[in-house]
């Protein structure tokens, strides 16, 4: 059986797809045959930020709809063999989607591969409703500021309350928190919340802090995702927390605070 | 052109059927002469006019068949149209009444407080209402074993209702609303919005390890954020109200 990880957020423009595409990539590196799923459908993305846009044939709403089958529909990755992209469709809507069609297409999925990552549209409408519907892990992308931490917060109430595992009493969702475009300099000048500051809030298991990174529009731009880009801080903050999820202990980087060794010790220029 | 039955099936649904409950005043009679009652009304809602105008009112006629006096209630329901309130429904009534509203289209409210007259025996009412009385005394320690205990944070955008106490271990987020028909008790960060005492008890307190509420009210009588003074705010607090103002002391 697969794991099923969502990553969303509530707030658009967080780093939803650029996390998605990075985790996805990494946990494929690490040897796990790995399928990413594009929820947004209508605004497709994903695609441009894995490189596989000119390859879309069948789409994910093909797929719910019986047009392609799921063989059809998966493109393979043009760095890595044990990684696969579902895209969304750009014609369609939300609607597109039902509960029954993508319940099937994720158990397909689980018997072939052993990650699922499920790329949520922003909002807590029905394409982000159905992302995390079957997770079983949830990876909240929020920014140093307090609307994407309140938007965080009503998405990690729902994933307690909308999803399978709650509905079905279940054991629930685990939560994980990866806080992106962090800047520890702007966080110092009291322009950003610090990661205290948005634990206090969510008190979640923090998963990793992503820096706000030049190698991230650069690697989204070429199509490559940017945990490929191990010079970059960025890059090596995915490859940290694929690393963490996956058990390994890791001390975190690129927040250089006050009590943080780490950050003098780790952290990149 | 899509048409109707090609679109219906998949239509999302247009309705849904919820329960609310509302406060509705109530005029309890004592008296059956018309002329009074109407002298009366008029004289109350020459006082806060606004407040009347359009109001919709349960009559409670319960006291009068208590006395045997009976009332005419298409008569009593123009004298309540003429002043300017809506009848919304009869309390009390006996068969006879009760038909009669429902001719005149007014529900009929539950009469769980009055005798039953008519085809009801006398038998038949006395143990009823005494099995009431019994209940009635009871029913506080009943209450307070519907305590509600909360262990996973309360998240922005949740909503917590106990009908009796409410016990919370974890945070409370900004933008959740829990509410309770007794008190609340959150032992950790209050972030939300938290109501004790819903329904009007106003014996209802409030406590927290860790005030930062959006805002605070018991019994309807509330404070928001702004007002909160700075000296209270992140601190161990007990909420609880006096002479209708709420009073917000450390707990030490």
């Amino acid at each position: 059986m697969a794991r099923i990880i969502v990553v969303t957020s509530g707030k658009g423009g967080v780093g939803k797809t650029t996390t998605s595409a990075a985790i996805a990539m990494g946990l494929a590196k690490k040897g796990h045959k790995t399928a990413v799923i594009d929820f947004d459908v209508g605004l497709r993305n994903l695609d441009l930020i894995m490189g596989c846009e000119r390859r879309v044939v069948y789409d994910f709403v093909n797929v719910i709809n019986g047009e392609a089958s799921l063989n059809q529909a998966l493109i393979r990755d043009k760095h890595c063999d044990l990684l696969y992209i579902l895209p969304a469709s750009q014609t369609r809507d939300k609607d597109a989607l039902s509960q029954e069609g993508v319940g099937k297409i994720l158990e397909d999925l689980s018997k072939d591969f052993q990650y699922i990552v499920c790329d949520s549209p922003a909002g807590i409408e029905k394409g982000a409703h159905l992302a995390m519907y079957f997770a079983d892990d949830a990876f909240v992308v929020t920014n140093p500021e307090v609307s994407s931490v309140r938007d965080s917060d009503r998405m990690l109430g729902l994933l307690s309350s909308k999803s399978r595992r709650a509905e079905q009493n279940e054991e629930p969702i685990k939560e994980y928190l990866l806080l992106s475009r962090y800047s520890p300099d702007r966080v110092k000048l009291g322009e950003m919340l610090s990661v205290d500051d948005v634990q206090e809030i969510l008190s979640l298991h923090l998963l990793g802090v992503i820096p706000e990174s030049k190698s991230v529009l650069n690697a989204s731009n070429s199509g490559t995702p940017v945990i490929l880009d191990e010079k970059s801080d960025a890059g090596q903050a995915y490859a940290d927390i694929v690393a963490r999820y996956l058990g390994e202990e890791k001390p975190h980087r690129f927040i250089e605070e006050k009590k943080g060794l780490f950050g003098k010790l780790f952290g990149g220029k | 052109m899509p048409t109707d039955f090609q679109t219906t099936p998949h239509a999302a649904p247009v309705m849904e059927f919820k329960s609310s409950s509302f406060s509705v005043p109530v005029l309890v009679l004592s008296g059956n002469d018309l002329a009074v009652i109407d002298q009366q009304l008029q004289k109350k809602i020459q006082l806060a006019p606004e407040f009347f105008k359009h109001s919709p009112i349960v009559f409670d006629v319960q006291d009068l068949n208590k006395q045997n006096l009976d009332i005419d209630i298409a008569e009593l329901t123009g004298i309540l149209y003429k002043v300017g309130l809506l009848p919304i429904g009869i309390r009390g009534g006996n068969e006879q009444q009760n038909n009669k509203a429902l001719e005149l289209l007014i529900p009929i409210y539950s009469q769980h407080h009055s005798i039953a007259l008519g085809n009801f025996s006398k038998d038949h009412t006395k143990p009823e209402k005494l099995k009431q009385k019994v209940p009635l005394t009871e029913a506080e320690p009943n209450r307070e074993s519907t305590t509600m205990l909360i262990t996973q944070p309360v998240r922005s955008g949740q909503r917590i209702y106990s009908t009796g106490d409410l016990i919370i271990l974890a945070q409370v987020s900004a933008g959740a609303e829990i509410l309770a028909e007794g008190n609340i008790h959150v032992y950790n960060t209050l972030r939300g919005r938290v109501l004790a005492g819903v329904l009007g008890n106003t014996e209802a307190r409030i406590f927290c390890s860790d005030l930062q509420a959006e805002l605070i009210s018991i019994a309807g009588n509330y404070k928001i954020s702004e007002d909160l003074n700075e000296s209270i705010r992140n601190k161990p607090v007990q909420v609880y109200l006096q002479e209708h103002t709420l009073i917000i002391k450390d707990i030490v």
